[in-house]
């Protein structure tokens, strides 16, 4: 299943769009651009450009998106490689901090971020913040950029009496999710100059209220869509990457059950070691010459249960986690290509509806048509670009993933090895001590 | 074959059988521990070298499937360069011929602590497919526990002199009926065979009591050892095992990505490598464990060395109690006084003196039966001192020999821990690779 280089703009619906009127050919203002919506252009949208206004629903920001630089050639730049030289925006989730109200108990995480950006008062930040207003962020995210994949944070809820919410290690592994959520985020060409994420990162206070308004707006829309509106084609590569969505997240499942799976054997492997450990101890009570052997082998067995306890923890702390947030992530990813399709659903029935009155009436394309229009080429032009940074970013995170496990078995046995040769040594020197104090 | 160190008495040969491959020898234990120094051994080299099938009729005409064990004797002599080794002279023998030999050594060397033969059945296995008899891994184990056994009686000072042993190796037919003819079975004590018969002894001999308490702790600690070292072969088992399903997984993973793809592929089959390398591990650590078997079976030797030297220890006490006894008669009838119950005392109390001649004989009786005594116990004493000597001789023989054989048990265990470290290294080290050219 090929996932290929983003190409032009796909084409939606069955009527080729070149047919239909310009759809800012009704505006006042001539464009700086044509864009050519049938053909090899790369949406000028992608390249990370800025956006200016912070309500992307309304007409007013796809029209701004279509006035920004054309001349960008879809096979020359990858607009999504980023290089440390060109990053400018970094941010890190550190020190975690327990809070105790009379109301409740919470964590709070230290959010640093260091830029260059303009879009910056200051070049350096440090703010506080809790799950809940990663949460928001998210949400405030997912609303205002539906057509892009927004990263998954790490589960909210976790069953109380179950999982110790404070507890190191679950504190630990919580933070490190939400740090990577944040670099994401900052990573990526559009979300980052995202105005939410800006008060996110500087906001003393953050004021959740904002933005209700647009909430509102949203869910219209969102309502408006969920009317039934039927698919008549995907497109091939949309397909392809649902059924790679599906198959993936199947193969992860697949994988973090083995991974269950191992956790415990060696869980019980480590509990029969230990008394056998024990075992050999006990002997060493029963005899004189055999001490020193019994003792060593007693002591390896020692070592190698805590070299296996430790692999352990690594598996529960680091790999699992992220095995998880790619669940989470594949979770996202299904519903923006679900979120497409309505959108492309939603064009396609009311191109219809605007054809058939056409033929009666010979009246011009309505807005909204084109609105529409617009829509589902920003969104399948952003969502490819997501899905080619996506695909990218998991090859980097499961190589790191599974190399990591590697070196963490490797590790464990070299521990064992070193234990057992160091007794060899030991018991061999006493061996040929023995010899020479018997032939003298 | 033979390795044997040149130089002094000191140093210590090592037998190993021919069978094995060398990577096997490099890792492996060493069998038995041999003292230069037995004129059988001297002599001749002695290997199980096969098993066989055999069906046959037993004792009650039915059909039976048996297992049968060659014997192989070579002359001892160094085979010049280029030249062929001689030709061995071999013979058959089933495993209940093994146990009537060592039958017969019990008995007849009671102050010896007898090798054991390997476990007639198989315990302490933690793979299910092992337990069955005519399994092909518990016949080849046996067969290496057979020939131990018979080096080890071969390398016994005392025992490799007997006349039995030396026909069990040479004579295939007719053996049984020269041991039967030794008429051995007649010297055994039947009050030996029950383990609980608690023989009260007023002198116990305070290092046999020693030794036997040690012994049994030994029992109970290489019993544990072996249960639990099974409980954890099985879990390490489960664990290799799953690592397995790592490589299904990242092979169908494999087939949907384009980069990762062949990188998965191949980390997959290293996952399935891993799986694999377990079985092997865990059938070299049966050696060891059969190194501990022995020596388990081995307390149960000593442990029989020290209900004998009891059995003797009360033969003689009650030899010697009867004597004291039959002096304390003749003394009171000599003098006529009673200090002691006796039924003859109290009825001739009851019914009047008896006569001066009835005393008289009766003296004499008891004058013969005390010297009968005394040469009895003369006799006893030297039985028990002797024993007490040959057995003690044994056992330090045998303290010594234990000592060398499960430091070594212990040194090969742990190299067969490093061998087992080494491989998971390469194979995860294999398996990073492919995942860095994922």
């Amino acid at each position: 299943m090929s996932v290929g280089t983003p190409r032009g703009l796909a084409s939606s619906g069955q009527k080729p769009i070149a047919e239909i009127l310009h759809p800012l050919s009704a505006a006042e203002e001539p464009l700086s651009v044509t864009v050519n919506l049938g053909g090899d252009k790369e949406a000028g949208l992608t390249n990370g450009t800025p956006v200016e206004t912070s309500s992307p629903a309304s007409t007013s920001s796809l029209f701004n998106r279509l006035q920004l630089d054309d001349d960008l050639e879809a096979d020359v730049r990858d607009p999504y490689a980023e290089t440390t030289e060109t990053r400018d925006l970094f941010v890190t989730v550190s020190d975690p901090k327990k809070h105790v109200s009379t109301m409740e108990t919470y964590i709070t995480y230290r959010v640093s971020t260091k830029t260059t950006r303009v879009e910056f008062d200051l070049p350096e930040y440090c703010v506080w913040r809790r799950y809940q207003d990663f949460d928001w962020l998210r949400t405030k995210l997912e609303d205002s950029q539906p057509t892009h994949l927004i990263p998954p944070l790490p589960e909210k809820f976790v069953m109380k009496g179950v999982v110790d919410r404070f507890s190191e290690e679950f504190v630990e592994t919580r933070m490190k999710a939400l740090d990577k959520f944040l670099k994401r985020i900052a990573d990526h060409p559009v979300l980052s100059f995202n105005p939410h994420l800006n008060a996110f990162l500087t906001a003393k206070d953050l004021n959740k209220r904002q933005g209700l308004a647009l909430l509102t707006k949203v869910g219209e829309s969102v309502k408006y869509v969920a009317g039934g509106y039927k698919l008549r084609a995907r497109p091939a590569e949309f397909c392809a990457m649902g059924e790679y969505l599906d198959t993936f997240n199947q193969k992860l499942g697949t994988i973090d059950r083995i991974a269950q799976r191992i956790l415990k054997e060696q869980s019980e492997y480590l509990t029969e070691l230990r008394e056998y450990g024990t075992v050999y101890s006990s002997w060493v009570g029963l005899e004189d010459e055999l001490r020193r052997p019994l003792e060593g082998v007693a002591g390896c067995v020692t070592t190698c249960c805590g070299a296996l306890e430790d692999l352990g923890e690594n598996m529960s702390q680091d790999f699992l986690p992220v095995l998880r947030e790619y669940v989470l992530y594949v979770e996202s990813m299904k519903n923006v290509l679900r979120k497409r399709d309505q959108s492309q659903a939603e064009y396609e029935a009311r191109l219809e509806a605007a054809i058939l009155r056409k033929q009666e009436d010979r009246s011009p394309m309505p807005v909204e048509v084109e609105k529409c229009q617009d829509k589902v080429e920003c969104f399948n032009a952003d969502l490819k670009a997501d899905w080619e940074r996506w695909q990218s970013n998991k090859r980097q995170d499961f190589k790191q993933l599974l190399t990591g496990m590697a070196d963490k078995n490797i590790n464990h046995y070299e521990k064992c090895q070193a234990a057992w040769e160091s007794l060899i040594t030991l018991l061999q020197d006493k061996q040929t001590e023995d010899k020479t104090s018997e032939t003298n | 074959m033979m390795m044997a160190d040149s130089g002094s008495n000191e140093e210590v040969a090592v037998i190993v059988n021919t069978d094995i491959t060398s990577t096997e020898s490099e890792n492996n234990l060493i069998n038995t521990m041999v003292e230069r120094g037995t004129a059988l051994l001297r002599k001749m080299e002695i290997n199980v070298a096969e098993a066989e099938k055999r069906t046959g009729k037993n004792t009650v005409n039915m059909q039976e499937t048996y297992t049968v064990y060659l014997i192989e004797i070579r002359p001892a002599e160094t085979v010049p360069e280029g030249g062929t080794p001689a030709t061995p002279d071999t013979l058959w023998r089933r495993y209940s011929e093994f146990e009537l030999l060592r039958t017969y050594l019990l008995v007849t060397y009671p102050y010896i602590i007898i090798p054991p033969l390997p476990e007639k059945r198989a315990e302490f296995v933690w793979h299910k497919l092992a337990a069955d008899n005519l399994d092909p891994d518990f016949v080849e184990r046996r067969r290496v526990g057979l020939e131990n056994f018979l080096l080890r009686v071969a390398s016994h000072p005392v025992l490799s002199n007997d006349k039995i042993f030396f026909l069990f190796l040479t004579e295939e037919k007719g053996w049984r009926e020269a041991v039967l003819e030794t008429g051995f079975q007649d010297k055994v004590d039947s009050r030996l065979k029950s383990l609980s018969a608690m023989f009260r002894v007023k002198n116990p001999d305070k290092r046999f009591t020693a030794l036997k308490h040690y012994s049994d702790e030994l029992n109970t600690v290489i019993s544990q050892l072996l249960r639990v070292r099974v409980k954890v072969a099985d879990r390490l088992y489960g664990v290799y095992k799953v690592h397995g399903n790592y490589g299904r997984v990242f092979s169908e993973w494999s087939a949907i990505e384009k980069e990762m793809g062949d990188g998965l592929q191949s980390a997959g089959h290293h996952m399935d490598t891993y799986a694999a390398s377990i079985d092997d591990i865990l059938e070299e650590e049966e050696h060891y464990a059969d190194q501990l078997k022995e020596y388990l079976f081995y307390t149960d030797a000593v442990r029989s060395v020290c209900r004998k030297h009891e059995l003797i220890q009360y033969e003689l006490e009650i030899v010697a109690q009867d004597l004291v006894h039959k002096k304390q008669q003749k003394e009171e009838l000599a003098t006529g006084t009673v200090r002691i119950f006796s039924l003859k005392g109290m009825t001739s109390k009851l019914f009047g003196q008896e006569s001066q001649e009835q005393r008289e004989s009766r003296l004499a009786a008891l004058e013969q039966s005390i010297q009968e005594g005394e040469e009895t116990l003369k006799e006893k004493n030297t039985e028990c001192h002797e024993f007490v000597q040959t057995a003690w001789e044994d056992i330090e023989r045998f303290k010594e020999q234990k000592d060398k054989d499960l430091r070594e048990a212990l040194i090969s265990y742990a190299i067969m821990q490093i061998s087992m470290c080494k491989k998971g290294i390469q194979v995860w080290s294999n398996a990073k690779e492919c995942f860095n050219k994922m």
